[in-house]
């Protein structure tokens, strides 16, 4: 059995990430397995800017991005397999991936880290009513024809869902000469950054119709030839009356991300709402030696976080692997009043100096504090204007604030008075 | 001059064909769509049902039974994903546990093994069902299969002994010359000795271009729910309700590749090329389904699909002579129990018609098997990594969700019913049919189909022939 100290699953950003970093925490032998024929992951085909503005202080294009790490990994000479898939994945640590060139293989890895990404729901998850005819397509895909392969799925385009993917395909389509008629957004808000709306929609002038979604599609001869949206009540019912028939060829879907781990769902590894693993301080998984980041984590809005959590995977790995991550404490992290879901799930370490504590917000809301208690005790409380949905927030606690709490933390929302 | 032209390649009109291939005769099978078993065969529930509740006496008690006990054979021979799991009909209150002691004699008299099973005993086998249920109906040996290689690979092996096959032709006028019918489809012209009509839900149009019918069909669409293969245990059966006058009913069930089904629901639906889904029903389904098991994961939904039913207004399958011609044989009103009867309707065709039509004359090189696919996921290491040395291409995977290899998409192509489509390959595979639905692999197909038929991406299709993926090729970047 070839042996190896740590395996990731994944060569995107979060991957290359962890590698980097558990290789400049002491860690050599390391594995990278890439499924696909490049490092760098879904950041091949984001052609547009706006990529580093936090790590590297600039704007850069996916491919710019993911080149300086991947030359990080090549100077550290740190090994890595393309083309190679991952079947399968033990309690006991066992990684069996395929190739072309080495066949089935399996590994006795000490630590790994899943940084596998997310996959986009389709048309089955949101149950799309209508014809099932060819035309529906979602927003990455889109994305990787046009941009990997140069070829343009439609000519005349709705769009689903305000996610960033979508806004982003929205201006790059109209600027193949494609027509965008409108996005139908079934949420009151919109579930994409600000600065998409502004540049991807407002600049082309293209319509956002929140609360919006399609009561149907139409293309009985194969392909999408129509699209009928209507107005959604507050219980997200259709509202007779409301609606707006568009002839188009293709309903684009931006209707969210889904972490890719359906390894961890198989080892029975303790879940999460995300849909991704719950993980402690170090993102360890409930499996001992398995480690968790990126958007197989949870879905990111900005890759520069991806990265950086990459990077706590790969000194949280390094660290197991080194033997220094024994549980010294179990302190359990829930979200309470207003947040969706909080990462870290659990604490269990001192190893880090601080916290950061990532969580979204269940709906947009302006003036509040971020209250974090155990029991009746208010551990820390820090004032925020606004907070939206769409962009996750981080929050960091120093360790000594949280020595002495015991069993569990709850992070919400309360409205300043 | 044919001797026989059977129009329909679906499941019925393939196992007729397959039948027919063991004799020498001149065998054509025509299909309007451009791949096999495409239309209902395509959207079923996938189940092979044992047979208890058709009324006895009927042909669909009796072709369903005989088909039941035809099918470890026909998965074996045609090397089809096949799986006994065995059935049960769920009674939720003491009205229905009464209707199931009728159930019981029903499957007695149709000669079909089933037993009563108590609450304690139903819940024992499958935790996950209503703790309302009174009782169940086991049925041990219905079964779940690959409704779309068993299509695919049924005709395969009949086009390997010598049938035709004959994609994107549809039947617009048939003429009876008194010695051979003349079929003129919108490309050719052919004459032919008999004609099958296996035309699914066509097949009254089909029966009325020769003759008036005293019957018609009166499709019913069934929508359902597929979910992810996340996990095994949801449930072990396939679980029925008790049966009604619009059908058996929400079944919810494990699939021959353990991903589940839930559904069908049955609508009437004059228009039957519609096989669009709409959320009142899908909820309808939702809601009848969690009845019977309250703890479905809906969240692990992929697809919601939809199929049209070619019930008939017999109410049970029209498998006869035309009234103006013994040579022209209607095979219709196959709905539900069609699949597992099909391979014995077509026993019953070549019996009662064809055998008393020809003097028939077995070929000596009849081969009922086809050649074994390498479907990787069912091999070990050791010979994956035996494969994957003679052709590297079976250690590339492709679809990363159901781990599908360039391998088997190449082998796919090589076959003598060749996928022509995304979704042929799809169907064939399962490379797209996982958790994202073919978002990352499909572009890769779309590249393989338009590399192996020398064709540009943008005449890559769907499914359809209108249904193209992609619109224009922009500047090279």
């Amino acid at each position: 059995m070839i042996k190896r100290d740590l395996v990731i699953i994944g060569g995107g950003s979060a991957g290359m990430a962890a590698a980097i970093e558990a290789k400049k925490n002491g860690i050599d032998d390391i594995l990278i397995l890439e499924k696909d024929s490049v490092l760098g992951g879904i950041l091949n085909q984001c052609i547009h800017n706006g990529f580093g503005l936090t790590e590297f202080k600039e704007e850069l294009t996916g491919p710019e991005y993911l080149s300086r790490f991947a030359n990080q990994v090549d100077e550290l000479g740190i090994e890595y397999k393309l083309d190679s898939l991952v079947l399968d994945v033990s309690e006991n640590r066992l990684v069996t991936y395929s190739n072309a060139h080495d066949g089935v293989v399996t590994i006795e890895a000490k630590a790994i880290i899943f940084a596998t990404g997310c996959y986009e729901r389709g048309p089955g998850a949101i149950q799309l009513a209508g014809d099932r005819c060819s035309g529906i397509i979602t927003a990455g895909t889109a994305q990787k024809y046009l941009n990997i392969h140069g070829f343009l799925v439609g000519k005349r385009i709705v769009i689903l869902g305000s996610g960033d993917i979508g806004l982003i395909m929205a201006r790059r389509m109209t600027l193949e000469g494609a027509k965008v008629l409108c996005v139908s957004e079934i949420m009151p808000y919109s579930n994409g950054l600000n600065r998409n709306i502004a540049q991807c929609l407002n600049d082309y002038n293209i319509p956002l119709y929140l609360s919006h979604s399609v009561l149907r599609v139409e293309g009985k001869k194969g392909r999408v030839e129509k699209v009928v949206l209507a107005a959604v009540d507050d219980k997200m019912k259709f509202i007779p009356g409301t609606e707006m028939e568009f002839e188009c060829d293709t309903l684009l879907l931006s209707v969210g991300l889904v972490p890719y781990v359906s390894l961890l769902d198989k080892l029975h590894a303790d879940m999460s709402s995300t849909r991704g693993a719950k993980v402690n301080d170090q993102l360890m998984t409930s499996i001992p030696g398995i480690f968790s980041c990126g958007n197989c984590l949870h879905v990111h809005d900005v890759v520069d976080f991806v990265t950086d959590e990459g990077r706590d995977a790969g000194r949280g790995a390094a660290n197991y692997i080194k033997g220094l991550s024994n549980k010294q404490k179990h302190l359990e992290v829930k979200p309470g009043n207003g947040v969706s879901y909080v990462i870290p799930q659990f604490i269990e370490t001192d190893l880090n100096n601080d916290i950061t504590f990532k969580f979204r917000v269940r709906k947009p809301i302006q003036n509040v504090f971020v209250n974090f208690s155990s029991g009746e005790e208010l551990v820390h409380k820090v004032y925020k204007q606004v907070l939206i949905p769409s962009e996750m927030v981080m929050i960091k606690i120093s360790k000594e604030k949280l020595t002495n709490v015991k069993d569990e933390i709850v992070v919400s929302i309360k409205e300043r008075e | 001059m044919l001797d026989v032209l059977i129009i329909g390649a679906g499941v019925t009109g393939s196992f007729i064909a397959r039948k027919l291939s063991q004799y020498q005769l001149s065998v054509l099978l025509l299909d309007k769509e451009n791949d096999v078993g495409n239309v209902t065969s395509n959207a079923n529930s996938a189940i092979i049902h044992s047979g208890y509740d058709p009324l006895p006496g009927t042909l669909k008690a009796k072709l369903n039974v005989r088909g039941n006990q035809m099918f470890d054979d026909i998965a074996r021979e045609l090397d089809v994903h096949f799986k006994r799991v065995g059935s049960l009909t769920v009674a939720i209150n003491d009205e229905q546990m009464n209707m199931l002691a009728d159930l019981v004699k029903r499957s007695k008299e149709n000669g079909v093994p089933a037993s009563l099973l108590t609450k304690e005993e139903v819940l024992r086998m499958e935790p996950h069902i209503s703790k309302e249920v009174k009782g169940a109906l086991l049925a041990p040996t219905a079964g779940v299969i690959d409704p779309f290689n068993l299509v695919v690979h049924c005709v395969e092996n009949a086009v390997d002994n010598g049938v035709k096959l004959h994609l994107n032709e549809e039947v617009i006028d048939i003429k009876n010359n008194s010695d051979y019918f003349l079929v003129k489809t919108n490309k050719e012209e052919y004459q032919s000795k008999v004609v099958i009509n296996a035309a699914g839900l066509y097949s009254d149009k089909i029966a009325s271009m020769i003759e008036e019918i005293d019957w018609k069909l009166i499709p019913r669409k069934g929508e359902y729910f597929v979910l992810d293969h996340y996990d095994v245990g949801l449930v072990n059966h396939t679980i029925f309700p008790l049966p009604s006058i619009k059908g058996k009913g929400v079944l919810v069930s494990m699939t021959s590749s353990n991903n589940y089904i839930v559904g069908p629901s049955s609508e009437p639906n004059d228009d039957v090329d519609d096989v669009s889904t709409d959320s009142y029903t899908l909820s309808e389904i939702r809601r009848q389904a969690t009845e019977l098991v309250p703890d479905i994961p809906f969240n692990q939904v992929i697809r919601v699909f939809s199929g049209n039913r070619p019930t008939s207004t017999r109410h049970d399958f029209i498998i006869e002579s035309a009234k103006s011609s013994k040579f022209f044989i209607n095979v219709a009103g196959i709905e539900s129990p069609g699949l597992v009867s099909s391979p014995a309707i077509a026993e019953y065709v070549f019996e009662n018609f064809i055998s008393k039509l020809f003097n028939l004359v077995k070929k000596e090189n009849y081969n009922p098997c086809v050649k074994k696919y390498h479907v990787l996921n069912d091999m070990d290491v050791h010979s994956r990594n035996e494969i994957i040395a003679k052709n590297p291409e079976f250690g590339k995977i492709v679809c990363s969700c159901e781990k599908i290899s360039l391998g088997e998409i190449k082998e796919l192509l090589s076959r003598s019913v060749p996928p022509k489509t995304v979704k042929g390959v799809k169907r064939r595979c399962r490379a797209g049919f996982g958790k994202c639905q073919g978002g990352f692999c499909s572009p890769l197909v779309t590249l393989i189909l338009a590399k192996h038929y020398g064709l540009s991406p943008l005449d890559i299709k769907w499914d359809k022939d209108q249904s193209n993926i992609l619109v224009e090729e922009v500047k090279k970047l």
